[in-house]
């Protein structure tokens, strides 16, 4: 199976690769997936005034796909609000990186990231943890 | 230096050019049909096809009649396990193999249980070997037939045969074995190894694809499988179809070069083995899978924690070797040989298999070590797991939300 131009890019040239002082108040921590299931996402957002993320940073334990899944995301959530960021689907992410079939848990999974970390920062702040829907897979 | 470099001469091995020079000539002038009696086009062919045999039965310590060719190792695999389950369903049902086996050999006696068999798949220790008082305890007065492969694809380990055949023996059953990655690398030889069937192919020992071989054993005891392809009779009945005749120049070709030059070559390549494995498995949290002892010179397997292996495979784009990782299958189930050793599911994700072979060069070897390391490293920059790892968090006591 071959990978897509910008899964090779993302994956050559990942972005935001790092990490955030997962203690910080202003910082939300999603971290999802399993070891035993070959990838693990550890995505982080830094959040600013009027609710707008102005870092986000990630480490991944995975494929290309799910390391350019992982770094696309970043990319995306700067400059987002939280609101915006929530409204990012997995399938945004299968279509930018032309993600085969068998790679969609991949995107599932940043998507997951994504929220997890906005809830971490939600429940640190006094917010209510949005309720998920259940994964698809 | 040819890039990418080729380590996954356990998949399948380039054709050696002498090979295929004595393969040509029967593509077009001696085309002919090796079971045509009656004219010169017939008789050229069918003396190809007997030293053909010759050259086969040499590597093994086998007569010429004892050969029977075949598509390649699954055929024979087929034909082996099947034929003798029908040929002596009156003496009993039970099989015996291993879980480590190839799909060719497990999914076949899965077939077979559906008609009838009962089979015992026996577990493996540690380092990839059977367990002998688990086969000698796993015996019944029902066993036809324990099939048990000779070296391991995955890891390399090599199971004690000339044992496992006298247990197989001493309680009436035959002893079948899948050597595809054995046969042509370390000597083999079916009288010494007390074996009475044995699968193997050309493709692995730098022969053509779409060719192998079965070694039915003749004498004490003659032993007997029911055909699995009707038709004309050919290979004594056991096997009908027009033989391959170009192929099996090949292989018998390919048997004859690694008869003359294992010696040399299989002491070569491990030395070369080892100095890929021992240079990579000094790196911190890097893994040797499977018995060192009793394997393969050509094969190392080995993990490297907190990487990914479909991941490191893509960071290494200039080294073609395989991972027991399998993220790309719908069941996101790593190698079951790996997992069968007892490693843990990440492990199995994170492990790498080299196969050296017959054109790998010393040069290829420094090359692929460093580039393993530098792709490790950079992969592990950017795994949570290892940053965790060197922070001193236990990875086990995490609750990863399964999926």
């Amino acid at each position: 199976m071959a990978y897509s131009e910008k899964v090779i890019d993302h994956y050559n040239n990942p972005r935001n690769v790092g990490t955030l002082n997962k203690d910080s108040k202003f910082v939300g921590t999603g971290l999802v997936g399993a070891p035993e299931c070959g990838d693990v996402m550890r995505l982080q957002i830094e959040v600013g005034e009027d609710n707008v993320i102005t870092d986000a940073k990630f480490k991944t334990f995975g494929c290309g796909s799910a390391i350019a899944s992982s770094s696309l995301a970043t990319e995306w959530l700067k400059g987002k609000t939280i609101d915006e960021a929530l409204s990012i689907d997995n399938m945004d992410i299968v279509e930018e990186l032309a993600l085969p079939p068998v790679k969609i848990h991949c995107s599932v999974l940043a998507e997951d990231a994504i929220k997890s970390a906005i809830n971490d920062y939600r429940v640190k702040n006094g917010l209510e943890a949005i309720v998920l829907e259940k994964s698809h897979h | 230096m040819k890039q990418p470099i080729y380590l996954d001469n356990n998949a399948t091995t380039p054709l050696d050019p002498r090979v295929l020079e004595a393969m040509l000539p029967y593509f077009t002038e001696k085309f002919g049909n090796a079971a045509s009696r009656n004219h010169a086009f017939g008789w050229v062919a069918e003396e190809g096809v007997d030293y053909a045999r010759e050259q086969v039965a040499k590597l093994i310590g086998c007569t010429e009649k004892e050969i029977i060719f075949t598509s390649g190792a699954t055929e024979a695999d087929n034909l082996a396990i099947k034929g003798v389950f029908e040929m002596y369903k009156e003496k009993g049902n039970h099989i015996i193999t291993a879980v480590t086996e190839h799909k060719a050999v497990l999914d076949t006696c899965k077939h077979l249980e559906k008609n009838g068999a009962r089979v015992t798949y026996l577990g493996v220790k540690e380092d990839g070997l059977i367990d002998l008082a688990e086969l000698e305890a796993a015996m019944t007065l029902e066993t036809i037939l324990v099939s048990i492969m000779y070296g391991n694809n995955e890891i390399g380990v090599i199971q004690p045969v000339k044992e496992i055949s006298a247990i197989a023996h001493k309680h009436g059953a035959l002893f079948m074995t899948d050597a595809t990655q054995a046969v042509g690398k370390i000597p083999v030889d079916v009288n010494t190894d007390g074996i009475d069937l044995m699968a193997f192919s050309a493709h692995k020992m730098y022969g053509p694809k779409g060719v192998g071989a079965l070694y039915v054993r003749r004498k004490n005891p003659r032993v007997k499988v029911t055909s699995q392809m009707d038709g004309g009779g050919h290979e004594r009945g056991m096997r009908s179809g027009t033989l391959n005749v170009p192929g099996i120049v090949g292989l018998g070709k390919a048997c004859e070069l690694c008869r003359l030059e294992m010696e040399s070559e299989s002491v070569r390549l491990s030395g070369l083995r080892d100095r890929l494995e021992s240079t990579l498995s000094k790196m911190e949290e890097s893994y040797v899978n499977g018995n060192v002892e009793h394997r393969l010179p050509h094969v190392a397997n080995i993990s490297f924690k907190y990487v990914e292996g479909e991941g490191l495979m893509m960071a290494m784009s200039d080294l073609a070797v395989s991972s027991g990782s399998a993220c790309t299958s719908a069941s996101l189930e790593p190698s079951y040989v790996l997992k069968s050793l007892g490693l843990s599911d990440d492990l199995a994700h994170s492990s790498i298999r080299y196969g050296l072979g017959r054109f790998t060069t010393e040069e290829d070897i420094d090359h692929a070590i460093a580039i393993t390391e530098k792709a490790v490293n950079h992969l592990r920059e950017l795994s949570p797991l290892w940053e965790m790892f060197k922070e001193g968090i236990d990875l086990s006591k995490i609750e990863w939300a399964e999926h």
